[in-house]
C-alpha cells in the first residue's frame, strides 16, 4: 500500500462473495459445454447422413435427406403451435380467473388443485390423450369429414386410430395445459400492485384494469413460460406416441431408434440435430418478441 | 367541474379492524386540503375512501357516507367504476404504466369504457393534459417513448397529467411528493396551485412546511396507540392550525412534540 492511498480501505474479499462468483462461473460454462457437447455429438453422428444414398435413410426409402425430415420438421413445429393455439387461452383465462375475479377462498382452492395438477408428471396426461382421447375423437373426425368434405382441407380418409397431428397437438395441450396454467396464474399474481390500482383509479373495470395493467405486464412472463413448457414436454409426448407413422421427429426416434441400424441411426440423429436448431430458433424468436420492447417491459 | 365532499360518520375497517373511527369531514370545492398527522394514523386509509379504492382489498369495508356534491357514493347502486372517473388519484410512488408510451399513459384513461377518440382529440387532449402537469415541454419531443423512462418526478407529473386527462371533479395525492426531490416537489407545489382553480384536490403529507405551504384547509388524525382507530382530531383553517390549533394534541404535533 503506498502512502497516497493509504487512507482508502483495499477492498476486502470476503468469502461469500468469491464463492458465490466462482460458482455462477463454473454453471454458466457447464451449460455452455454441455451445449456444445450435444451439438457436437449430434453434428458428427448426422454427417453421414447428409451425404449417404438418401434411399438407405430411412424404410420409406425418401428421395433426399431433406424429403425425409422436412415433413418431420414440419409436423413437429406444427403440432407444436397448434397445442399452444389450444391451450394458451384456456390457461390465461384460468389463471386470470383465479387470480382477478374468484373471492379469495376459491381462489387458494383453485390455486392448490392447478399446483397439483401441475405437479403431476405430463406424461401421465400424454397416456391419458393417447389411451382415452385418440380413439374417442375419430368419430368427430368422421362427422368433419363427411360433413366438410367438400372443402380440400377437410377431405380424405380418416385416420383409423385418431393418430393425427391434430390429435398430437390436443394431447400436448393437455399435458402442458395445469403447468401452463400454474405459471401464467405466477405471472399474474406478481402484477404489481401499484400498477392494479393506477388502472382501477383512473376508473378501470376490472376486464380494463386486466387488459391495462395485469396482461401486459405478464407477457414476457407467458411467452417464457411457453418456450419452457413446451420444450420438455414435446420430446416425452411424442416418445409416447406410438404410430405407424410417426409425424414428428420426437415421434419418429422414439420409435424408431431400438429397430434401426447403421446409416438409419445417423439419419435418426440428424433429425434430432435439426429438431435442436429448431428448438433455439424457436427460443430466439421468444427473446426477440421479449426484448422488442424491453423499455417498455417496467424491468428499470 | 370541482365539486364539495362530506364525510359522515365515516367509519373504515380492514376485516374486523376498525383502521378510522367516526369521521365528519365537509371539503370545499377548488381549494386545498392537506391531512397530516403520524404514520398508521390512517390518512392513506381515510383518502382512499373517497374514490373507493379502498374496497379492492379484500375484507375492506366502510361504514357512513361519502357525499359528493350531496350524492352518496356508498349510496345503494352506485358503481365504484363510476365513483373513480369523477375522483382521481395520484400515488405516494410514481406509477406510470410501463409498457406504455408517455401519450398513451395521458390517454390511458380515456380510452377506458370503450371510449372513442379521434386522433386530433386524442393529441389535443394529450398537450393539454401534459401542459396543465407542466411537462409539456420535457416531453413533447418524446411523447413516444416509454412513461417508465422518465425521472421520478416528472413520472409524478405525467401521473398528474393522466389524472387530470380525465377530467374529475376532484384530485386525491397520497404524499405525492415523498419520492421527489425538492426542485421536482416545488414544480408540483406549484402545480397544485394551478389545478386548485379547476379541480378539489386532497392530499395527505408528511411535510408540515408542505402543509402550511400548499393548503387551505388542514385536517390532523392521531391515534391513540397501536390496534386503536384513528380519529379525525381536528380540521380548520391551515393558518390556524399551524398558528393556534384548539386542540392540545395537534399543537405537539406541529411542534414536534409528539411521540
Ligand atoms: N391493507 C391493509 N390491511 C390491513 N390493515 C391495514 C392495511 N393498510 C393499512 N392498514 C392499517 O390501517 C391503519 C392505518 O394505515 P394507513 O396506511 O392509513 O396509515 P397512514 O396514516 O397513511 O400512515 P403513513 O403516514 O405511514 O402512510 C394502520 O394501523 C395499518 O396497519
Ligand atoms: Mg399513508
Amino acid at each position: 500500500m503506498t502512502a497516497a492511498a493509504g487512507n482508502i480501505p483495499k477492498p476486502k474479499r470476503r468469502l461469500g462473495d468469491l464463492v458465490f462468483s466462482r460458482v455462477s462461473v463454473f454453471a454458466g460454462i457447464l451449460i455452455l459445454v454441455v451445449l456444445a457437447a450435444v451439438a457436437v455429438f449430434l453434428t458428427a453422428y448426422s454427417l453421414p447422413a447428409f451425404f449417404a444414398d438418401p434411399k438407405t435413410l430411412s424404410s420409406s426409402q425418401p428421395t433426399s435427406f431433406w424429403a425425409y425430415v422436412a415433413p418431420l420438421a414440419f409436423g413437429t413445429v406444427w403440432a407444436a403451435f397448434l397445442a399452444l393455439l389450444i391451450s394458451l387461452p384456456f390457461s390465461i383465462l384460468v389463471a386470470l380467473f383465479v387470480t382477478q375475479y374468484a373471492p379469495r377462498r376459491l381462489a387458494t382452492i383453485f390455486g392448490y388443485i392447478i399446483d397439483i395438477l401441475a405437479a403431476v408428471p405430463s406424461v401421465v396426461f400424454g397416456l391419458w390423450g393417447i389411451v382415452v382421447l385418440a380413439p374417442s375423437i375419430v368419430p368427430v373426425y368422421t362427422w368433419i369429414s363427411d360433413a366438410l368434405g367438400w372443402i380440400p382441407l377437410f377431405s380424405g380418409p380418416v385416420a383409423a386410430d385418431g393418430r393425427t397431428i391434430l390429435t398430437a397437438a390436443i394431447v400436448l395441450a393437455i399435458m402442458i395445459l395445469p403447468i401452463m396454467t400454474a405459471m401464467c396464474r405466477e405471472v399474474f399474481d406478481q402484477t404489481p400492485r401499484l400498477h392494479i390500482e393506477a388502472a382501477l383509479a383512473l376508473g378501470a373495470t376490472r376486464w380494463e384494469m386486466v387488459k391495462t395493467a395485469v396482461l401486459p405486464f405478464g407477457r414476457p412472463g407467458i411467452i417464457a413460460a411457453a418456450m419452457l413448457v413446451l420444450s420438455p414436454a414435446q420430446v416425452i409426448s411424442f416418445a409416447l406416441f406410438h404410430s405407424e407413422n410417426p409425424n414428428t421427429i420426437a415421434a419418429n426416434i422414439a420409435l424408431n431408434y431400438p429397430e434401426s441400424s447403421g446409416i438409419q441411426v445417423n439419419a435418426l440423429m440428424a433429425s434430432g440435430l435439426i429438431l435442436f436448431v429448431i428448438t433455439i430458433l424457436v427460443n430466439m424468436l421468444a427473446r426477440w418478441i421479449v426484448r422488442r420492447r424491453a423499455a417498455f417491459s417496467g424491468a428499470n | 367541474m370541482s365539486k364539495r365532499i362530506e364525510a359522515i360518520g365515516l367509519n373504515i375497517y380492514y376485516g374486523s379492524f376498525l383502521a378510522v373511527e367516526n369521521v365528519n369531514m365537509d371539503i370545499k370545492p377548488r381549494s386545498i386540503t392537506a391531512l397530516i398527522g403520524p404514520s398508521g394514523c390512517g390518512k392513506s386509509t381515510f383518502l382512499r375512501t373517497l374514490n373507493r379504492i379502498h374496497e379492492i382489498i379484500p375484507g375492506a369495508r366502510v361504514d357512513g357516507k361519502v357525499l359528493l356534491d350531496g350524492d352518496d357514493l356508498y349510496g345503494p347502486g352506485v358503481d365504484p367504476v363510476l365513483v373513480r372517473r369523477q375522483v382521481g388519484m395520484v400515488f405516494q410512488r410514481p406509477n406510470p404504466f410501463p409498457t406504455m408510451s408517455i401519450k398513451e399513459n395521458v390517454l390511458a384513461g380515456v380510452k377506458l369504457n370503450n371510449k372513442r377518440i379521434s386522433r386530433s382529440d386524442a393529441d389535443d387532449l394529450v398537450e393539454s393534459s401534459l401542459r396543465g402537469a407542466n411537462l409539456w415541454n420535457e416531453v413533447k419531443d418524446r411523447l413516444d417513448a416509454p412513461g417508465a423512462g422518465l425521472s421520478g418526478g416528472q413520472q409524478q407529473r405525467l401521473c398528474i397529467a393522466r389524472t387530470i386527462a380525465v377530467k374529475p371533479d376532484v384530485v386525491l395525492m397520497d404524499e405525492p411528493c415523498s419520492a421527489l426531490d425538492p426542485i421536482s416537489t416545488l414544480a408540483i407545489e406549484d402545480l397544485m396551485q394551478e389545478l386548485k382553480k379547476e379541480y378539489t384536490i386532497v392530499i395527505v403529507t408528511h411535510n408540515m412546511q408542505q402543509a402550511s405551504r400548499v393548503s387551505d384547509m388542514t385536517g390532523f388524525f392521531n391515534i391513540a396507540g397501536t390496534g386503536k382507530p384513528g380519529h379525525l382530531i381536528e380540521y380548520a383553517d391551515t393558518a390556524k392550525i399551524f398558528s393556534n390549533p384548539d386542540k392540545a394534541e395537534t399543537e405537539d404535533y406541529i411542534s414536534g412534540r409528539f411521540g
